[in-house]
């Protein structure tokens, strides 16, 4: 009960002004396309070295949790996911929004986020010893069935048919072996220098989901329905909690989900919305109604998105190692403060230890309440008459785009792929599972090469990949997940045959 | 965002026109890093140029831009090839890996294509293993390597890095084949892997090593340097145990600048820079994250390169 000893000291003036400032201005960074969690945390670094070392975690950990939350803004109002953890939350946000339900999905998002995000702080307060051995349980063989896990995914995931789906999966395979391969240091498809360093996620991301609406805006040209005002329906706070309390499905689901895989080192939270997205939708009653604005699917991706904030840090603070990109740079802050993470952090230092933790925990809280106050006013954005806001967000793609590495490549690169998505999308293709064929193409390619290195030297590679407890449960999971898919679109077919016949 | 703001008041100015030696710098200066924003590069990078606002250092600060992937080689091919070469365009070295990178071929920079500035800190490679592995020095490792040849697993952050090259200097010194595993996603990913007894050992960065040594996960069998290191004065050298592995592997950070800079400011960085490594503020908050400090002038990096170039290109001729 160390963590509660230590509460007062997040509510000391300094601490909890910092906290207040991260929290906002992370909303503020993560509703910017193109700002990251990653690089939000990365730019408060240097505010943190005139700081104590609490005080600089505090800020640190409070622009973590709201930068995961604030992504939601921008995915939901202008379908522009702002960082991987926010691609699931587009798929029916961005409808919602469209329909003029902008106010409802904000709230239903930060409440989601608010929810996830303390159960998944809760865990790292009271489990993280257990949890550190989890997470070191996932050897590369783990990873890469985790990973196919994922792409059986693709096939059920916003897409009229399975074919179609498939296909756009195997189209962001491809993308992904655009680069220096960094096992074999091979050069895959690198026809212009910008694509040295391969396909950058996050302006991806941003072409594949904004620029085709975009173009759709700019097309219908200056017809009179082009500036068409969206109504936006006033929606009351107690109104979305009540919504939030009817779905405990889809909220369990995203926030346990979020949990598990945020724990995993490598893949934590890209992938982390998208599954919760997948599974809320095989068990929930309405499968029909996701992708066409429904709320479930808004609450348990972005459940699942903050979940992961906890978790993720596991490893970081008991073994040192950090899980993810925004983990590496949280390292950073706590070493300039000549801590280090591990057995000395929470022996030596647990005052440092115990506050950040406890700020991320208010910080979840504050990060609610400051969303839903956004929310009411962010929703306007729909009144924006279209011919503007496709310039508007024309100008936040590049500039997110460019943001990323500074480099105006990752912008071309952003324009190309918009482009090609804009005509695959007339054809019946979608964004989404081209963007998870995108991520987990290298996560199961270089745990496959490497697990397959370790096995030559050892065991063999059949033995390595297909023995052992963790490796045959990830195996059935797999099998269960095609077979389902499988079933689920037999039985439509069936269905569609039959009012066909009935027709 | 400052970053940025910053970043763009550098280009916009740059096509202004090139303001000469006397003044130099009369406007903030950008340092390129190829890593991203929170590894052992950027973050040390960040801390070396926090002084340079001083009025005995630059009098101008130094702002840091990140231009990661493919293990460096976007940035530096970036520096070579597009960025100006008028002094405001500083870039950090990661040596042994740029040499490497160059002597493989498929970039477009080999070490002619720089100036060197000056260095500030040197990061050994290290042999590390698990906290309950069997080895206990250099010897067994070898013992064992002798015995079930191809068959010790140790991992390493890819490719044509430091950690390779350790590698392969110590296979050669030992004259035994083991089984070297390149891990996505550096030196933390190669510790994880370490930790979790997915391989027998590891190559990694001293420093990132003496913090898992610290937190009980790992030893530390070897250092690959020539001398001890001051944070690990109970730890042997390679050398000291019957490995002749030199400090080839030793992963160099410093500043350069792109060929073509004037040589009146490239004297003037090459006078500055190396005392505003060794100020107070600099070295305490660099000890404090464990991250070793080498400071040496620009005829000093000059020499490690040429060096570094000779013994490269001799260990990767039969890769």
């Amino acid at each position: 009960m160390d963590f509660i000893f230590y509460f007062g000291d997040v509510f000391s003036p300094l601490s909890f002004l910092l906290l207040l400032g991260g929290t906002i201005g992370g909303l503020i960074l993560g509703a910017t396309p193109g700002l990251s969690p990653t690089m939000a945390v990365a730019l408060l670094i240097p505010f943190t070295f005139h700081l104590e070392a609490v005080q600089g975690l505090i800020l640190l950990g409070a622009a973590y949790t709201s930068t995961v939350a604030g992504g939601a803004v921008s995915a939901i109002l202008l379908k522009i996911p702002g960082a991987p953890a926010n691609i699931a939350t587009t798929l029916d946000g961005h409808k919602m929004a469209k329909q003029g339900q902008g106010a409802k999905a904000l709230q239903l998002s930060f409440l989601a986020s608010a929810v996830g995000g303390i159960f998944g702080v809760l865990l790292l307060i009271f489990l993280t010893p257990l949890l550190a051995q989890w997470a070191l349980a996932f050897g590369p063989s783990h990873l890469f069935w985790l990973a196919i896990l994922g792409v059986t995914v693709i096939g059920s995931l916003d897409s009229a048919s399975v074919v179609k789906g498939l296909l756009s999966g195997c189209i962001g395979l491809w993308l992904a072996t655009i680069g220096f391969d960094d096992i074999m240091g091979a050069q895959r498809f690198i026809f212009h220098p910008s694509l040295g360093g391969g396909i950058n996620i996050i302006a991806a991301l941003i072409g594949l989901f904004a620029i085709p609406q975009v173009l759709t805006m700019f097309a219908k040209g200056r017809r009179a329905d082009g500036a068409e005002v969206i109504e936006v329906q006033k929606h009351s706070v107690l109104d979305a909690t009540r919504e939030l309390l009817r779905r405990p499905r889809a909220l369990s689901i995203g926030t346990i989900t979020g949990s598990i895989i945020g724990l995993i080192p490598g893949v934590g939270g890209q992938i982390a919305g998208l599954v919760a997205y997948d599974q809320t939708k095989k068990f929930s009653s309405e499968k029909e109604k996701f992708g066409k604005g429904h709320s479930e699917g808004v609450i348990a991706a972005e459940a699942a998105n903050n979940a992961m904030v906890g978790p993720s840090l596991v490893p970081l603070l008991t073994l040192s190692i950090p899980g993810s990109p925004t983990a590496a740079v949280l390292l950073g802050g706590l070493l300039i403060h000549g801590i280090f993470p591990g057995s000395d952090l929470f022996d030596n230092h647990p005052d440092v230890a115990w506050t950040f933790i406890n700020s991320m925990l208010v910080g979840q809280v504050l990060m609610c309440l400051f969303g839903l106050y956004v929310a009411g006013l962010a929703a306007r954005v729909a009144q924006v008459p279209q011919s503007v806001m496709a310039a508007i967000v024309l100008a936040l793609s590049a500039f997110g785009a460019y943001s990323v590495q500074s480099s105006m490549g990752d912008v071309y690169v952003m324009a190309c792929l918009g482009i090609g998505m804009y005509f695959l999308e007339r054809f019946g293709f979608s964004a989404a599972p081209l963007v998870l064929g995108l991520i987990l193409g290298p996560i199961a390619e270089a745990n496959f090469i490497q697990g397959g290195m370790i096995a030559d030297a050892t065991v063999g590679k059949a033995s390595y990949f297909l023995s052992g407890g963790l490796n045959i449960l990830l195996i059935a999971v797999v099998v269960a997940s095609i077979a389902y898919s499988a079933w689920m679109e037999l039985r439509s077919r069936r269905y569609t045959t039959k009012e066909e016949a009935q027709a | 965002m400052k970053k940025l703001i910053a970043g763009a008041a550098i280009a916009l100015m740059g096509l202004a026109g090139a303001a000469m030696a006397e003044e130099y710098p009369e406007r903030p200066i950008m340092m390129m890093v190829s890593y991203g924003a929170g590894g052992a590069t950027d973050f040390q990078a960040r801390i070396v140029t926090m002084t340079a606002g001083n009025e005995d250092a630059l009098g101008m600060p130094i702002a840091i831009i990140n231009k990661p992937g493919a293990g460096g080689r976007v940035g530096w091919n970036w520096f070579a090839t597009q960025a100006d070469a008028d002094g405001y365009t500083l870039a950090a070295y990661n040596v042994p890996h740029f040499i490497a990178q160059s002597i493989k071929g498929g970039v477009s920079y080999s070490a002619d294509s720089f100036e060197p500035i000056a260095n500030w800190g040197a990061d050994p490679a290290v042999f590390v293993v698990g906290a309950d592995s069997p080895f206990n020095s250099m010897a067994d490792v070898v013992a064992y390597a002798t015995e079930n040849p191809g068959k010790l697993t140790f991992s390493g952050a890819g490719l044509f890095v430091g950690h390779h090259i350790a590698a392969l200097q110590i296979e050669k010194a030992a004259g035994v084949k083991m089984a070297y595993i390149p891990t996505k996603g550096g030196g933390a990913a190669a510790m994880k892997a370490v930790i979790a007894g997915e391989v027998m050992g590891g190559i990694n960065n001293l420093s990132d090593a003496y913090r898992a040594q610290e937190a009980g996960n790992v030893r530390i069998l070897g250092v690959a340097d020539l001398q001890r290191s001051d944070f690990l004065p109970d730890v042997p050298t390679m050398q000291e145990q019957g490995l002749e592995v030199d400090n080839s592997s030793v992963n160099f950070r410093g500043v350069m600048v792109p060929k073509g800079t004037p040589q009146e400011v490239i004297d003037k960085l090459a006078a500055t820079v190396p005392a505003m490594f060794a100020n107070d503020r600099v070295s305490k908050k660099m000890a404090a994250g464990g991250s070793p400090m080498h400071i040496m002038t620009r005829d000093e990096v000059k020499e490690m390169w040429a060096a570094r170039e000779q013994t490269l290109k001799e260990l990767l001729a039969g890769l």
